[in-house]
C-alpha cells in the first residue's frame, strides 16, 4: 500500500472503505490488461456497494478478457481533506492506481444530487473537468445510469453518456475503444464512431441554440450524428448476467445482503415515475433462474439476508412459487427473505406474513396522494379500501408500526387532497383500534411527505414544481391537520428537492452553474451534512440564470425540451396524452391488463410480453 | 462438536477492518465453506464466535485466535486451507485445533512496535527512548470507560523490551500484559510522544507476534 495512504488512514472515519481487498474483488495482472476502466460511483462506498447496477457492470466489464474494471468511490469529507493535503490523487481500490492513469473513467449516475461529486472526483483525480480540455483519447470520461436520460447539465464535462441499462452497450463501447487505442485514433474520430452505437450520446456532437426567453431554439446534430439517440435495454433477462458471485464488503454497507433482481421495468405506469417510463417494457427473469441465482448468491457470499428487488416486486408473475422455493432453502440455510416495495393488496400481505416469520419490522406503504381523485390523476393504482384491508391484516397479525409515504405538490393537488392525507392517517389509527390483537404495545403511524420533483420522460415533464412558499404552506396545512398523538409527521427538507427539480430538467447552460457551485465547495451534496443551497444560489446569480426557470416553469407542448434528442421509446405524444388524462383524473390500465400503446414495444420487436 | 480454535493472521489492507466487521466477515466465511456455526440460545440468537483478544484497527497480527462452535464434524487439519479460499485479502488462517485451554490463561503478548522517523533514527533518540522505558513509572493519559481522561502508569504492564534501530525505524520488541488488564502496544508509542515530545515519531506501526501463557510458553 502507498506509504502516504498508510499515514492518512488511521486518522479518518471508517478507513476500511478506502482500501479494497474484499472477498471476490477482481485483480488482474497488468501485463494481460489492454484497457483499464476506473468505474466511479459518485457517492460513498456504503452507497455505491449497495447498488446492484454497479455490481452488474463491474462483473460484465471484468468478464471481458483484457479489460480490468476497478472501483472508485467518493471519499467522505475527512478523507478528501487528507488526500488533498497529502497530494494523493483519487485512486481505484483494486490497484491503488490514480484514476487519471486509466483509459476510461466511467460514472454510474443514479441521481442528480451526485453531479457535484462527479466534478469533485475528476478534480481529486487530477483530470481536467472539461471534456474540451482533454484532447487525448485517454482518459475518456463517460457516464450512465438513470439520471443520464437527461445528461445536459453534465454536457461540458463528460465525453459521452450511455442511455439505458448498460449491459449491451458498455462492452460494445469498450471494444470500440480498444480498437481505437490499438490503431491510434484521435479522440474526435473515436467519439464520432461511438455515436453510431445505439445508446451512446455524445453531447459535443450536438449544437444547442436558445431563444431569447431562454428556451431551446434548436438542437442540431453535427458531423452526421444521429438525430435521435435511443436507449438500450436488455431483451432477455434469462440471458443477461447476474452477479451471483460478487464482492462482499468487509465493512457494513447500506444494503448488506443478496439483492435478487426479478424483473426490469414496471407494468403500473405511475405518471410521476421516471423509472416506470424509461425502463419499459417489463422484462422478467424466469422463476427457475431467479431461484438458482438467489441460492448461488447466498452460498457464495455467506449472506444471511436476501431481498427480492424490482420496481414493483409484487407484480412478478411467479412470485408465490418463487417464494415457496426460496422459503425452503432459506429456512434450511438460516437466510432471512424480505420483500421491499410492497403493494397494499391482500396478495402481498399474505406473502409478507408468511415470510416475516415472527419478525415484525415496520410496514411501509406509498399511497402517494390522499384522495382517490388525485391517485387516479397520477395513476397510482391503490384504493383506500386496499390499504385498510392491508392494514387490518397487518395489525391483527401483530404489526404495530406503519409508514405511509406521500408527495406534496403533485399536479392538480388541492388543499382537499392535502387534508385527506391526515384523514388517511386517522383512518389507519381507527383500523388499528378495531383490529389490533395487542393494544398494550400501542401503535406508531408515520406519515412522510416529500416535495414532488417533475422528471424528464414522465407525463409530468412539462409541469412546474410548486414554489417553495406553496410547498411550505401545504406542509403547514397538513401539520396542523395531524393531531393524533400516535401519528408522526415527517416532511422532506425543501432545499434538496428544489435543486433536484432544477438539475433534473436542466440544459447545458447549467454546466457553468454546476462548476461554480463545485468551486464554492459543493462536493458531496447528496448528503445533508454537506449540502448548502446558498452556494448554488450564488452560482446561479453569477451565471445570470434563474433556477425557477428550470424548477417552477410550466412548459408548453411545443417547447423543445433539452433532452429531446434522447428517446426511451415512450413517445412524447403518449406522455402528453397521459398528462391530459391526469388532468381529467382518468387512470390508465396497467400493461398486463391492457397495452396503452406507449411505444416501448419496439424493444420487444412487436408486442410486449404479458408474463 | 467441541469448541474449536483458529489461529489466523491479519495483515496488509485488512488491518483496517474493525472488530465487529471482522466478526461478520468470519460468520460469512464459515458459511461459504458450508459450516453452520452453533448459535446461542435465547431471544436474539447469535453465532458462537469470539476473538481471544480484539485487535485494534490498524494493527497487523500473526497470532489472532478465534474460538467458535459448529454442529457436526470438522476436519481441523484441512480447515485453514479450506477457509482461505473464501477470505478477504490479508486474512490468512494458519492452524486449527480443539480449544482446550481457557482464554483466561493467555497472559502475555509479544509484539513489534515500529517508531518511524522520516529523518532517520538518531542515536540520541534510541538512547532517550531506552532511558524512558528504564524508568520506574511511565505515566500517560488514557481514556477511561467513562470517556474521561485519566493518568495511568503503564510500566507494570510491560514485561520486557528490546530496542533496535533499523533504517528509519526504531523497533521495539515488546512483551506486554495481554489482559486483565492488558496493554495496547500502541501505548508504548504514546508514552514516547507524551514523555519525549522532541522524539515523537512521525508514524507508528504495530504488529502482534505471538501469545504466551503465565509460564512464558506459547499459548494455544
Ligand atoms: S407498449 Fe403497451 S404493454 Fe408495452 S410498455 Fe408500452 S403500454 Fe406497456
Amino acid at each position: 500500500m502507498d506509504k502516504r495512504l498508510e499515514r492518512i488512514l488511521p486518522r479518518v472515519q471508517k478507513p476500511a472503505r478506502y482500501v479494497g481487498g474484499e472477498y471476490n474483488e477482481i485483480k488482474k495482472d497488468k501485463k494481460d490488461v489492454e484497457l483499464r476502466v476506473a468505474f466511479c460511483f459518485p457517492d460513498t462506498y456504503e452507497i455505491g456497494m449497495s447498488n446492484l447496477g454497479f455490481r452488474i457492470l463491474y462483473g460484465i466489464m471484468n468478464n471481458m478478457p483484457g479489460v480490468w474494471c476497478e472501483r472508485v468511490f467518493a471519499p467522505w469529507g475527512d478523507m478528501e481533506e487528507e488526500l488533498r493535503k497529502a497530494d494523493i490523487p483519487l485512486y481505484a481500490l483494486e490497484s491503488g492506481d490514480p484514476i487519471g492513469d486509466f483509459d476510461v473513467v466511467a460514472f454510474s449516475v443514479g441521481y442528480e444530487m451526485a453531479y457535484p461529486a462527479i466534478l469533485n472526483m475528476l478534480d481529486l483525480g487530477g483530470i481536467p473537468l472539461h471534456a474540451s480540455q482533454r484532447t487525448e483519447l485517454a482518459p475518456l470520461v463517460i457516464a450512465g445510469g438513470t439520471a443520464m436520460y437527461n445528461a445536459e447539465p453534465l454536457a461540458d464535462f463528460i465525453d459521452l453518456a450511455l442511455i439505458g441499462e448498460g449491459e449491451d452497450e458498455v462492452p460494445e463501447l469498450l471494444e470500440l475503444y480498444r480498437r481505437a487505442k490499438r490503431e491510434g485514433w484521435t479522440k474526435s474520430r473515436f467519439l464520432r464512431a461511438a455515436a453510431d452505437i445505439q445508446g451512446v450520446y455524445v453531447p459535443s456532437l450536438y449544437d444547442v441554440t436558445y431563444n431569447d426567453d431562454g428556451t431551446v431554439r434548436a438542437i442540431t446534430p453535427l458531423d452526421g450524428a444521429p438525430a435521435k439517440v435511443y436507449k438500450r435495454v436488455v431483451h432477455d433477462m434469462d440471458k443477461s448476467y447476474f452477479p451471483a458471485k460478487t464482492i462482499v464488503p468487509s465493512t457494513e454497507v447500506v444494503h448488506d445482503r443478496v439483492t435478487l433482481e426479478l424483473f426490469r421495468g414496471c407494468i403500473r405506469g405511475c405518471r410521476f415515475c421516471q423509472a416506470g417510463y424509461v425502463y419499459r417494457p417489463v422484462r422478467c427473469r424466469s422463476r427457475e433462474q431467479a431461484f438458482q441465482y438467489g441460492v448461488e448468491a447466498c452460498k457464495d457470499s455467506g449472506y444471511q439476508e436476501m431481498t427480492l428487488s424490482s420496481l414493483s416486486t409484487s407484480d412478478y408473475p411467479g412470485l408465490v412459487g418463487l417464494c415457496d422455493d426460496l422459503e425452503q432453502f432459506c429456512r434450511e440455510s438460516h437466510v432471512n427473505l424480505s420483500l421491499p416495495s410492497l403493494r397494499a393488496d391482500n396478495f402481498s400481505m399474505d406473502l409478507m406474513q408468511r415470510l416475516q416469520r415472527g419478525r415484525k419490522a415496520g410496514l411501509t406503504f406509498a399511497p402517494e396522494a390522499g384522495t382517490q381523485r388525485l391517485r387516479d390523476a397520477i395513476n397510482k393504482n391503490l384504493t383506500e379500501e386496499d390499504l385498510h384491508q392491508s392494514l387490518r391484516t397487518a395489525f391483527s397479525g401483530g404489526w404495530n408500526a406503519v409508514k405511509l409515504y406521500f408527495m406534496l405538490g403533485l399536479p392538480t393537488e388541492t388543499d382537499e387532497d392535502v387534508l385527506a392525507i391526515a384523514e388517511m392517517a386517522n383512518h389507519a389509527l381507527h383500523t388499528w383500534r378495531e383490529s389490533a390483537t395487542n393494544k398494550n404495545r400501542g401503535v406508531r403511524i408515520t406519515v412522510s411527505t416529500s416535495w414532488f420533483v417533475p422528471k424528464p420522460f414522465t407525463a409530468f415533464q412539462w409541469e412546474g414544481q410548486i414554489t417553495r412558499e406553496e410547498y411550505e404552506r401545504r406542509v403547514k396545512l397538513l401539520r396542523n391537520a395531524i393531531t393524533a398523538k400516535a401519528v408522526t409527521y415527517n416532511w422532506h427538507d425543501g432545499d434538496t428537492s428544489f435543486l433536484e427539480a432544477v438539475l433534473a430538467r436542466g440544459d447545458r447552460r447549467l454546466g457553468k452553474v454546476l462548476e461554480l457551485a463545485f468551486r464554492k465547495g459543493a462536493h458531496l451534496d447528496a448528503w445533508s451534512e454537506y449540502f448548502d443551497l446558498s452556494r448554488w444560489e450564488e452560482a446561479f446569480a453569477e451565471c445570470g440564470l434563474d433556477p425557477a426557470f428550470y424548477a417552477n416553469r410550466v412548459r408548453s407542448q411545443e417547447e423543445i425540451l433539452p433532452w429531446s434528442v434522447i428517446s426511451c421509446y415512450v413517445s412524447d405524444k403518449y406522455l402528453w396524452h397521459q398528462r391530459e388524462l391526469a388532468y381529467q383524473s382518468v387512470p390508465t390500465p396497467d400493461c398486463r391488463t391492457q397495452c396503452s400503446g406507449c411505444g416501448a414495444n419496439v424493444v420487444e420487436g412487436g408486442e410486449c410480453s404479458r408474463g | 462438536m467441541a469448541k474449536l480454535r483458529l489461529l489466523f493472521r491479519k495483515e496488509g489492507r485488512t488491518v483496517y477492518i474493525s472488530h465487529l466487521d471482522l466478526l461478520r466477515t468470519f460468520q460469512r466465511v464459515f458459511l461459504r465453506e458450508g459450516l453452520v456455526l452453533r448459535h446461542s440460545q435465547g431471544f436474539h440468537p447469535h453465532p458462537l464466535l469470539s476473538f481471544a483478544l480484539p485487535l485494534p484497527v490498524g494493527q497487523s497480527s500473526d497470532c489472532e485466535l478465534l474460538d467458535f462452535e459448529v454442529d457436526g464434524q470438522v476436519d481441523c487439519a484441512a480447515l485453514p486451507e479450506n477457509l482461505n479460499r473464501f477470505m478477504p485479502e490479508g486474512i490468512v488462517a494458519v492452524d486449527c485445533w480443539e480449544a482446550v485451554r481457557p482464554i483466561r490463561e493467555l497472559d502475555a503478548l509479544r509484539c513489534r512496535v515500529e517508531l518511524i522517523y522520516d529523518g532517520g533514527v538518531t542515536p540520541e533518540t534510541v538512547q532517550a527512548v531506552q532511558d524512558l522505558f528504564a524508568r520506574q513509572e511511565i505515566v500517560i493519559q488514557k481514556r477511561t470507560k467513562r470517556k474521561a481522561m485519566a493518568d495511568v502508569d503503564i510500566r507494570p504492564l510491560i514485561r520486557s523490551l528490546a530496542f533496535a534501530a533499523e533504517g528509519d525505524a526504531l523497533c521495539i520488541d515488546a512483551t506486554v500484559a495481554a489482559q486483565n488488564p492488558g496493554l495496547n502496544p500502541a501505548l508504548l508509542a504514546v508514552a514516547v510522544e507524551t514523555c519525549l515530545p522532541e522524539h515523537a515519531p512521525d508514524f507508528v506501526r504495530v504488529q502482534r507476534l505471538s501469545l504466551m501463557d503465565g509460564q512464558e510458553m506459547p499459548f494455544r
